[in-house]
């Protein structure tokens, strides 16, 4: 059993909309494990709890009631000195959605020098961790670029960088690759699934492209605030109605096979076309 | 079109003048302005032109730029001109009729003042905007006015709203293409009308712009916030200036060239003021 690196207990959060009004449930009590080097898909159509959860995990909202374990000690904002709270957020690194409003410098190099530059790293190690960064995400050859001159794929990865530079354990992808073009949602999730499997990061990927979870340890379905699926990625989509329940479609190949009243859960391409050939071979046996 | 609008008047170059420190350039250019003013005779004033010329030609700004960049000051500098031309009435008189008198202190001042507004935006400019990067010329200040953080003046903010304005401008342009593009498939017209009727139609344009903006500035707090910013405080710099050879060259030229300029003043004193 490998380390236990989140851990929340009856987490929840709400906040009032408008003064004096009821105050809207984001998190209603949820309770998450996830392990040290795992890549956990968070999916949820909009308003479900996910980007907040994946705040809460960075220490960017206090949530309400509920308990954080993070790296195995528990988050108590009160008592927790300032460069603590710094150190949380170094270890728990954070890519947003929008490529354009998280790159702070008008050099890729030095947007990525930015991290390291803020917690104090020394002049010359912060020059290898800037290298060895872009070199990770595939993009050396931009490093005196200017951020507008990139597409929005190569934007992406230079905050990925700039989020590596600080050497996170776990990494929260909110919607990263919700504003790039089919090419730049490939390269973003070529360089995540690289990260997981070549450094060991914990990822938590919070999406809503069916077709990214697939490539997860596990997937996650949040509703309302409350876990409602929870395992591998074929087993969350082998419950197709709770999935469509949840406000969320299961892939393509998956709704195809469910709807042909096939059995099993193929959740790729490869798999979708196996079972779809042995229902054909099997009819003209049949035949 | 929009897009086309330059930042700041950098002219990307591999002069001496370019990979000055830019730091060092920053005094430099006040320094310059200090030679300038110390100059106040005509031999005083052609050491100044030749020194300037010798500057632009290390900068290897082409000539025909520098002249462009006069342009905006043709008025100013005719208008200052005619004043001093028909209103000092010192030295010997030189033309009279009617009641308009020109003496030759009025030539002299209004010669002198041309040259002194156009070498002070040519040398400045040779020294630090046109060779700078505006992003240079951030992070010198900032590190140049360091020790007012004593005093408690936000430096390093101030810097960084810098940082974040020169990083965001082409984006936001591109934003303003959008949705000038957007307003326009649905009708909009920019082009005709009075002034004040294509001002109105730029009204539609510049709301959602101001809108977006804000959106953009809160994710970008918390973005930086994430990557654990916290205003200057334990900061470090990646690329750290250091003070080269050529730097101290340029501060003993200039300093050399304040000294020919006051030399001139007293030895040559052609026509002092």
């Amino acid at each position: 059993m490998a380390e236990t690196i989140i851990k929340t207990e009856k987490l929840c959060f709400e906040y009032e909309k408008n003064e004096g009004e009821e105050k809207t449930q984001v998190l209603r009590s949820l309770d998450l494990t996830v392990e040290r080097g795992s890549f956990v898909a968070v999916l949820g159509h909009n308003g479900s709890g996910k980007s907040t959860l994946a705040k809460v995990l960075n220490l960017l909202v206090t949530p309400t009631s509920g308990k954080v374990w993070l790296f195995g000690k528990e988050i108590n904002e009160e008592t927790m000195t300032e460069d603590e709270l710094y150190e949380i957020r170094r270890r728990v690194g954070m890519v947003f959605q929008n490529p354009d409003n998280q790159l702070v410098a008008t050099i890729v190099e030095e947007d990525v020098a930015f991290g390291p530059e803020n917690i104090g790293v020394e002049p010359s190690e912060i020059r290898r961790r800037v290298d060895e960064a872009l070199e990770t995400v595939g993009m050396t050859a931009f490093a005196r670029h200017s951020p507008h001159q990139l597409s929005g794929g190569q934007k992406q990865r230079v905050a990925i960088a700039g989020i590596l530079a600080l050497r996170p354990e776990i990494i929260v992808f909110d919607e990263s690759t919700a504003m790039l073009d089919p090419m730049g949602r490939r390269e973003v999730l070529d360089t995540i699934r690289k990260l997981n499997r070549d450094n060991g990061t914990t990822i938590l990927m919070i999406t809503h492209y069916m077709d990214e979870a697939i490539d997860a340890d596990r997937v996650i379905v949040l509703d309302d605030g409350r876990i409602v699926l929870d395992g591998t990625p074929r087993e969350v989509f082998s419950h197709v109605e709770e999935v469509r329940a949840a406000g969320l479609d299961v892939p393509q190949i998956t709704e195809l096979t469910y709807r042909l009243g096939l059995s099993g859960t193929p959740i790729t391409a490869e798999e979708g076309a196996d079972a779809i050939e042995a229902l054909i071979t099997n009819r003209q046996e049949r035949n | 079109m929009i897009r086309d609008i330059t930042l700041g008047q950098f002219f990307p170059g591999h002069s001496l003048l370019h990979r000055a420190d830019p730091r060092i350039k920053i005094i430099l250019s006040i320094l310059y302005i200090v030679l300038v003013f110390l100059a106040d005779s005509v031999s005083g004033y052609l050491f100044l032109v030749l020194f300037t010329a010798l500057l632009i030609a290390i900068s290897g700004i082409p000539v025909s730029t520098l002249v462009k960049s006069l342009k905006p000051l043709l008025f100013i500098v005719l208008f200052t001109s005619v004043i001093n031309v028909f209103w000092n009435r010192e030295g010997e008189l030189l033309v009279s009729f009617w009641k308009i008198a020109i003496y030759t202190g009025g030539v002299f001042t209004a010669v002198f003042m041309t040259v002194r507004i156009m070498m002070l935006l040519l040398g400045t400019g040779v020294i630090l905007t046109y060779t700078t990067s505006p992003i240079a010329l951030t992070d010198a200040m900032e590190r140049l006015l360091s020790p007012l953080k004593v005093l408690h003046i936000p430096v390093h903010d101030f810097a960084m709203m810098m940082t974040i304005a020169l990083r965001f401008i082409p984006t936001l342009l591109e934003e303003t293409d959008k949705i000038m593009n957007a307003q326009k498939a649905r009708g909009a017209d920019f082009s005709t009308g009075s002034l004040g009727q294509r001002a109105k139609a730029l009204i539609p344009v510049l709301i959602p712009l101001f809108i977006s903006a804000f959106r953009r500035a809160d994710e970008l707090a918390v973005a930086m916030e994430s990557r654990c910013y916290r205003g200057g405080k334990g900061r470090t710099r990646m690329t750290s200036l250091h003070l080269h050879a050529l730097d101290f060259v340029l501060l003993f030229g200039l300093a050399l060239a304040g000294a020919g300029i006051v030399l001139c003043n007293r030895f040559v004193p052609i026509y002092a003021i």
